[in-house]
C-alpha cells in the first residue's frame, strides 16, 4: 500500500464536506459557518454536513441562522469585506432565489466595481437537484443562473474526494464562490484523502476513458454517464466521462481534447435545458472543434417543466442513464 | 421611538467644530462641482447629489473612529467625504477616469475605500444594509470593537432586507447603528404614501432595539443621537436606529422632472440649511469671524477646483483593463 493509499479513508460525500469544514476553522480563525439549522437540528445541518462543528468550534463559528436567506448572503458578505472568511449555507438551492440581490448584485460585482480593491472571499453552500420527490421548490439545479454573472465561480463536485478537495479550495479562494452540492450525493461513498487535501477549482476530471463519445455530466449525471458507459461495453461503444467539477471557471480544454479524440459530444444535465450550462458547453465545443465533430451534439437535461412530485413524473423529467445510452448508441450509428 | 440609553458623546471642541463646518462645504461645493460637470457633459450616467443633508454625514462621522465602517447609497458623495474619502480620486471616478478609487469601473454610484473603512456607496436601495450588519458580525466575531454605520434613504424602509437585517442585528446584539436619512422623498414618492408610520424610528421597536429621530438639519443634533447610538454598539449592546430628517434640495438625480413637490415646501426647508446653521453658530460664540468663514469657503473651492484638475488630467481607462479585476 503506498503511503497515499493509508491516508485515504473511504468516506460519504456528506463527510467528506464536514471534514473539509472542519479542518478550514481549525486552520483560519476567520472562518465561520452560518446558516438556517447548521447548529443544532440534528447535531448539524438537514444533510448532517456541518454535523459536530458547534460542538468544536461553538456557537460563534457555526451559527444557526433566522429563516431569512437574504440577510444570509449580504451578511456573509458584508463579513468578508470586513475580513471574515463566511461559509454560508442555503438549506435548498431554490432558496437562494431569496438572496439574489447580495450574490449577484454585490458579493459577483464588489470587486470590479471598486476596481480590484475589494475582495469578498465568501462561499455561499446549497444542495440542488431532484430525485428525492421533493417537487418543484425543492428540486431545481440552478447552476447556470450564477454561472452567467461575472464574478462569481460556481463548483460542482459529484465525488466525495472532490467535495473535500473543493470545498477547501473554495473557502481559500478569494472571490465569491457558489459551491452547489447534489442532495442524492450525500450517502455516496468514496475514497478521501485525510488531511490537507485540496482540488484546484477549474481542472476537469476524466472519469472514465473511451473512443467514441464524449459525455459531459455534472452531479448525478457524472453517475449515470458511468453507468451508461458499463452498459454500453459490452456493445463495443466506449464513452469516455468528462466532469468539468467547476463550471466557472470551466476547464473547456480538457473537453476540447476530448471531442477532438471522439469527435461526438453529449452534454447531460439535471439543470433545465433551456439556457442551460448544457448550451455554453456545446456552443464552445462548435465554436473551437467544429471540425472535429462528427456528429452534432447532443443535449439531455432537465425538462423544461417545473420539476414534478410523483416518481413516473420526475424520472421522465430527468436524464436517465438509458437516454445517454440510447443518445450515444445514435450517435454512434 | 425610545430613547437611546448611553452617554452622549463628548461635546465637539472649536477645532472641530470648524472641521465639520469645513466637510459640510466640501460636500456641497463636490456636488454643485458633480452637477456641473455633468450638466457641461463631462460626466456620464447620473448624479445623485447629497446638497441639503450634509448634516447627517457630517454629525455622524464626527462621532466615529478610523477603523469604524460605513455603508453608503447611490447618493453617497457626502458620507464618502466625511468618512476620509478623497475628493481628487472621488472626482476621477466620477469622470471615469483611471486615476479613480475604481479605475473607471464604478462611477459615483460604486465609490469606495474598503482601506479607510468605506465599504462603498450602492446602486441598489437597501443594498448596504445586509453588508454593514455583516461587517458588524466580522468585528464581534474577531473582536473588535469597531462599529458599522449603514446609510440609508426613507425608501429604503420598505425593503425585506431592512427587516432580516435588523432582526439578525438584534439577535445577535451586533455593533450596527442604521442611520436612516429622511429625506422626505423616494424619487416622487413622499414617505407618507409608502411608510405606513409617520415616524420611521418606531420601526426599531419590533426589532427590539432602540430608535430615535433627530433634526437632520442640525449637525450637532445628529452628532449627538449618532454618538450615543455608536457608543451603545460599541459597548456591545446591539443595533440602534437613528432617524434624521433632512431634505434633498435638489432632485432624486440630475433629471428629475420634480413634478411632485412645490416650490414654497423647498424654500421653507432651505431656511433651515444645516451649514448656515452652524456658520451662525460658530460666528455667534466667536469661534470663526466672517472673514475665516470666507476664506474657508474659498478654499474648499480651490481644493474642489484642484480635485476637477486632477481628475480631468488623468487618462482614461485603457480598454484592455476592461477583464481586470472580475476576480481576484
Amino acid at each position: 500500500m503506498s503511503a497515499v493509499e493509508t491516508h485515504t479513508r473511504v468516506l460519504t460525500y456528506s463527510e467528506a464536506l464536514n471534514e473539509a469544514l472542519r479542518e478550514e476553522m481549525r486552520r483560519d480563525a476567520r472562518v465561520f459557518v452560518m446558516g438556517e439549522d447548521v447548529a443544532v437540528w440534528g447535531g448539524g445541518g438537514v444533510f448532517g454536513v456541518t454535523k459536530g462543528l458547534v460542538e468544536e468550534f461553538g456557537p460563534e463559528r457555526v451559527r444557526d441562522t433566522p429563516i431569512s436567506e437574504e440577510a444570509i448572503a449580504a451578511l456573509a458578505v458584508g463579513a468578508a469585506m470586513a475580513g471574515a472568511r463566511p461559509v454560508a449555507e442555503f438549506m435548498y438551492a431554490d432558496f437562494m432565489t431569496l438572496a439574489m440581490e447580495p450574490i449577484v448584485n454585490q458579493a459577483a460585482k464588489i470587486r470590479y466595481m471598486f476596481g480590484g480593491k475589494a475582495r469578498v472571499p465568501v462561499v455561499f453552500r446549497a444542495q440542488e437537484g431532484a430525485g428525492r420527490g421533493n417537487a418543484a421548490q425543492h428540486s431545481q439545479s440552478l447552476e447556470a443562473w450564477f454561472c452567467h454573472i461575472p464574478g462569481l465561480k460556481v463548483v460542482t463536485p459529484s465525488t466525495p474526494a472532490d467535495a473535500k478537495g473543493l470545498l477547501v479550495s473554495a473557502i481559500r479562494d478569494d472571490n465569491p464562490v457558489v459551491f452547489l452540492e447534489h442532495k442524492l450525493l450525500y450517502n455516496t461513498k468514496g475514497p478521501v484523502p485525510a488531511g490537507e487535501h485540496t482540488v484546484p477549482l477549474g481542472v476537469a476530471a476524466c472519469r472514465r476513458e473511451g473512443r467514441h463519445v464524449t459525455v459531459v455530466g455534472i452531479h448525478t449525471t457524472v453517475l449515470k454517464a458511468l453507468e451508461a458507459a458499463d452498459r454500453l461495453a459490452a456493445e463495443g461503444i466506449e464513452l469516455e466521462v468528462i466532469d468539468p467539477r467547476t463550471l466557472v471557471p470551466l476547464d473547456l480544454a480538457a473537453i476540447l481534447a476530448s471531442v477532438r479524440k471522439t469527435g461526438r459530444l453529449i452534454v447531460t444535465h439535471e439543470a433545465y435545458e433551456r439556457c442551460g450550462i448544457g448550451a455554453e458547453i456545446i456552443a464552445q465545443v462548435v465554436a473551437d472543434a467544429f471540425d472535429a465533430l462528427d456528429a452534432p451534439p447532443v443535449r439531455l437535461c432537465g425538462a423544461n417543466v417545473p420539476v414534478p412530485y410523483a416518481a413516473s413524473l420526475e424520472a421522465a423529467a430527468l436524464p436517465q442513464a438509458d437516454d445517454i445510452a440510447a443518445a450515444a448508441r445514435q450517435l454512434m450509428a | 421611538m425610545s430613547t437611546i440609553q448611553s452617554a452622549a458623546p463628548p461635546e465637539l471642541s472649536p477645532a472641530r467644530l470648524v472641521d465639520v463646518l469645513r466637510m459640510m462645504l466640501r460636500m456641497r461645493e463636490f456636488d454643485q462641482r458633480a452637477l456641473e460637470l455633468y450638466r457641461e457633459g463631462v460626466m456620464r450616467g447620473t448624479t445623485h447629489p447629497y446638497i441639503g443633508m450634509e448634516a447627517v454625514a457630517a454629525g455622524v462621522c464626527a462621532a466615529l473612529r478610523p477603523g469604524d465602517r460605513i455603508t453608503s447609497t447611490h447618493r453617497g458623495h457626502g458620507h464618502c467625504l466625511a468618512k476620509g474619502g478623497d475628493p481628487r480620486l472621488m472626482m476621477a471616478e466620477l469622470l471615469g477616469r483611471a486615476a479613480g478609487y475604481c479605475k473607471g469601473k464604478g462611477g459615483s454610484m460604486h465609490i469606495a475605500d474598503v482601506e479607510a473603512g468605506i465599504l462603498g456607496a450602492n446602486g441598489i436601495v437597501g443594498g448596504g444594509m445586509g453588508l454593514a450588519t455583516g461587517a458588524a458580525l466580522a468585528s464581534q466575531l474577531a473582536g473588535r470593537d469597531d462599529v458599522a454605520v449603514c446609510f440609508f434613504g426613507d425608501g429604503a424602509l420598505n425593503q425585506g432586507i431592512f427587516h432580516e437585517a435588523a432582526n439578525l442585528a438584534a439577535i445577535w446584539r451586533l455593533p450596527v447603528v442604521y442611520v436612516c436619512e429622511n429625506n422626505q422623498y423616494a424619487m416622487s414618492a413622499r414617505a407618507d404614501r409608502f411608510t405606513s408610520v409617520p415616524d420611521p424610528a418606531v420601526r426599531a421597536g419590533a426589532y427590539g432595539f432602540p430608535g430615535t429621530t433627530c433634526d437632520g438639519m442640525d449637525v450637532l443634533a445628529v452628532y449627538a443621537a449618532a454618538g450615543r447610538a455608536i457608543a451603545r454598539a460599541r459597548a456591545g449592546q446591539g443595533p440602534s436606529l437613528v432617524v434624521c430628517t433632512t431634505y434633498r434640495y435638489l432632485g432624486h438625480h440630475v433629471g428629475d422632472p420634480l413634478n411632485y413637490r412645490d416650490k414654497a415646501e423647498v424654500e421653507a426647508w432651505r431656511t433651515k440649511d444645516p451649514i448656515e446653521r452652524l456658520r451662525g453658530q460658530l460666528l455667534e460664540r466667536r469661534v470663526l469671524t466672517a472673514a475665516e468663514t470666507e476664506a474657508m469657503q474659498a478654499d474648499v473651492a480651490a481644493e474642489i477646483d484642484e480635485a476637477v484638475a486632477f481628475a480631468k488630467a488623468s487618462p482614461e481607462p485603457d480598454p484592455r483593463t476592461l477583464a481586470e479585476d472580475v476576480y481576484a
